[in-house]
């Protein structure tokens, strides 16, 4: 009885080990790379207005850049560069050239900081869309996202260009640009600018009306930033067709998508594996109401093998959608490929290119070639398009195009379950201990016509 | 009588010995899912992306400063079984400051980024311009063990949920709003209605892509994906996963309904049992 039990104990304990709980998401790879951020203050003659809670803009903007930059964690370089601070005339053309970086991006020299930030005087015109490209300038490429933080009190005053087109066309370079943006007034003009910025690359708005505000939201801003610089996607363009498009392994990838264009990428994947795609179409501009975005794996052939699709309205900041896909069992593959290879020849020609260049460039020229059983072997690549129904609202145009995250993956396949072989509910009890009962009569009436029997003999 | 008494005891005994060893190897499997944390502190961050969702535990509490009109990012793991709920508080800004109504919204994604629905709770609601608090909710469905590629069931895996505005007077952006959150779950029923089982849980990755070559994919077959070498023992595990179905419930509904058979059988046996008469010591003599 002991020996039976521990043998029980010992499978199901065997059992126990097979089952894997969900995981959350692993971390990004380590980098070398510093955090690298840049305050953007404006110092125009608008900071002058003391009305918060009695003390003038500028007095706020230095208390709250004072605290920050105590606050400033280890690991993180730190720059500051300040708009409309040296111009005092009235020549817009040299008044919309006034920027300077004060503090230069690096590890931050306390000391210097504060003095430089102590003798800031509100002065000038306000070039938001010149301080926000010579940031990024500062700021410099590499690996890691950058960020800036935009505090200001008053719309910009130096347009065209518009900054909200500035922020786009930085955010659209190639290095992972934000912009967060911090408005010290009420004022519509300013709040709908600042917000089309921080809309343009990702980034947030808030308004702050004391010091104690400013300089919190800027402490978190750092912090958050802090959490998460280095995941930053790879950098893909799409081509218009699968036959050239980008072989991607798995990975975080980062493209570009104007309104109802197609981009086209390949995975390469082995018969025993599941693809797995999510992407993502951020709304950098104003769109029209209602929008969609569609994602399809398709076979090199052409055949669609699977869809993700999702739709919406009103305001969001990204639109997403997803698919899984294997090439399941042998037998789950047939049928379908004789009658695709006879029409082959009526199908325009590029559907057939597609399948000669896929099957060449992965070096397996069975790959679209069905065998004589009718089998259709698995693709050794699978073709993933994104497309969008996003329309343009105002005066944003589609260039550059909307921000596109493609995130690909590669994992074991999960077979389809034979049926589990085990019972489960009351009625399952009911049944067999009928049967169990049932079968105990039998045996009984059995054994007492055949004692009968016996007897009598 | 007594003997058969003393038989029926033992099957009981050994049915109550079985029953025991499945339930105490099965108690910790099942507890260890849904409250991984022992200390929840309170979590202070939200992400703003899929990218840099703010990972919770189910039941941390959250509770994060922003600004009306950020999207707010978390991400909670799921297992088979798990009903999750998600329960959110915004604290509004002043009154004073706020020109109208806002509609606050949940929206939850899985792993793949595709949206889930609620099939309980406030997933939108509409704070009107005097609201101090607005609550929201979403309970999610139930996880499934295992689903086809081409359906869009709930697996295994991380979720990402979304709070954000979706609807407000534009000039009320930016404005300061506290939001309080928390994510709980119910790991109960059958967790695995198929038999069947995801081999990767839907965990997404965060990595940096790379874009390969041509020749690097002809020439080196890893490049496709990451190959996994298998000991002898992942070997004998496998076949074993590949063959029994996991410690589910099923086994216990199962063992009790053959140790019931057994048991009918012998009660059933009984039943047809001749009568005193042949073993009456008294009719014998």
């Amino acid at each position: 009885m002991i020996i039976r039990r521990t043998a029980q104990a010992v499978l199901i304990g065997l059992l126990g080990v097979i089952i894997l709980p969900g995981t959350p998401p692993a971390g990004a790879d380590e980098t070398t790379e510093n955090l690298r951020m840049q305050l953007v203050l404006d110092v125009s003659g608008s900071m002058r207005e003391p009305d918060m809670n009695g003390q003038t803009r500028m007095a706020v903007a230095q208390r709250a850049f004072n605290e920050v930059v105590d606050a400033v964690p280890a690991g993180t370089d730190l720059g500051i560069r300040v708009l409309g601070a040296t111009y005092p005339g009235d020549d817009k053309a040299l008044g919309c050239q006034d920027t300077q970086q004060i503090v230069p991006v690096g590890p931050v020299d306390r000391d210097q900081a504060k003095a430089a930030i102590a003798s800031l005087r509100p002065t000038g015109f306000t070039p938001i869309g010149l301080a926000l490209r010579e940031a990024a300038k500062d700021l410099g490429s590499g690996e890691t996202a950058r960020r800036i933080v935009l505090i200001t009190d008053g719309e910009d005053t130096c347009a065209p260009p518009d900054p909200c087109d500035v922020a786009r066309e930085l955010a659209a370079q190639g290095t992972r640009l934000i912009v967060d943006t911090l408005g010290l007034t009420l004022d519509d003009k300013v709040r709908q600018q600042l917000v089309c910025i921080a809309g343009a690359t990702g980034g947030t708005y808030t308004t702050a009306q004391s010091a104690d505000q400013l300089a919190d939201r800027i402490n978190q801003l750092v912090d958050r930033a802090q959490d998460t610089y280095t995941q930053t996607p790879e950098l893909v363009t799409g081509s218009t067709d699968c036959t050239a498009a980008p072989l991607l392994a798995a990975g975080v990838y980062t493209d570009r998508e104007r309104f109802e264009e197609h981009r086209w990428y390949r995975v390469p994947i082995r018969a025993d594996q599941e693809l797995r795609a999510s992407v993502s179409i951020a709304l950098d501009r104003p769109v029209n109401r209602d929008y969609g975005i569609l994602l399809r794996a398709v076979h090199p052939n052409g055949r669609e093998l699977v869809r993700g699709t999702d739709a919406g309205s009103g305001r969001t900041d990204v639109l997403s959608t997803g698919l899984r896909w294997s090439a399941g069992p042998e037998d789950d593959r047939t049928d379908g490929t004789d009658q695709a290879d006879g029409t082959d020849q009526a199908d325009d020609t590029d559907r057939a290119d597609d399948t000669d260049g896929t099957a060449d460039l992965a070096g397996t020229p069975s790959a679209a070639v069905p065998t004589a059983a009718g089998v259709e072997p698995p693709p050794a690549e699978v073709c993933l398009v994104v497309s969008n129904s996003f329309a343009a609202a105002g005066a944003a145009g589609d260039a550059p195009g909307m921000p596109i995250e493609l995130t690909v993956d590669l994992v074991a396949a999960s077979p389809t379950p034979e049926s589990p072989g085990l019972g489960r509910g009351w009625l399952l009890l009911i049944v067999l201990s009928l049967a169990g009962l049932v079968t105990g009569v039998l045996a009984g009436w059995l054994t007492r016509w055949w004692t009968t029997v016996w007897k009598e003999s | 009588m007594t003997r058969r008494t003393f038989r029926l005891t033992r099957t009981g005994l050994a049915v109550g010995a079985a029953g025991a060893a499945v339930l105490l190897v099965a108690t910790p499997a099942a507890a260890d899912g849904p409250t991984p944390a022992p200390a929840e502190a309170t979590l202070t961050k939200a992400g703003t992306s899929f990218l840099t969702a703010a990972a919770v535990h189910i039941d941390q509490p959250v509770r994060v400063s922003a600004a009306t009109g950020e999207y707010l990012y978390w991400s909670f793991p799921a297992q088979a079984g798990q009903t999750s709920s998600i329960a959110a508080t915004v604290t509004l800004a002043d009154p004073a400051t706020r020109s109208g109504a806002s509609t606050w919204t949940i929206d939850v994604f899985d792993g793949l980024r595709r949206r889930q629905p609620c099939t309980a709770g406030m997933q939108a609601p509409v704070g009107s311009a005097t609201d101090r608090q607005v609550q929201a909710g979403c309970v999610l469905r139930q996880v499934r063990a295992w689903a086809e590629p081409w359906s869009a069931d709930p697996l295994p895996g991380t979720y990402y949920v979304r709070l954000s505005v979706t609807d407000l007077p534009e000039q009320d952006l930016g404005l300061p709003v506290q939001v309080e959150l928390r994510v709980s779950a119910d790991v109960s029923g059958d967790t695995s209605p198929e038999g069947g089982r995801l081999e990767a849980p839907l965990t997404p990755t965060v990595r940096q892509g790379a874009v390969l070559t041509s020749d690097a994919v002809a020439g080196d077959p890893a490049a496709a994906g990451q190959v996994s070498e298998e000991s002898w023992w992942d070997g004998v595990v496998g076949w074993f996963s590949g063959w029994l179905p996991g410690l589910t419930s099923r086994w216990i509904w199962t063992v009790a309904g053959g140790v019931l058979a057994a048991v009918g059988g012998v009660v059933g046996f009984g039943l047809t049992r001749r009568p005193r008469p042949r073993t009456d010591p008294a009719a014998a003599g």
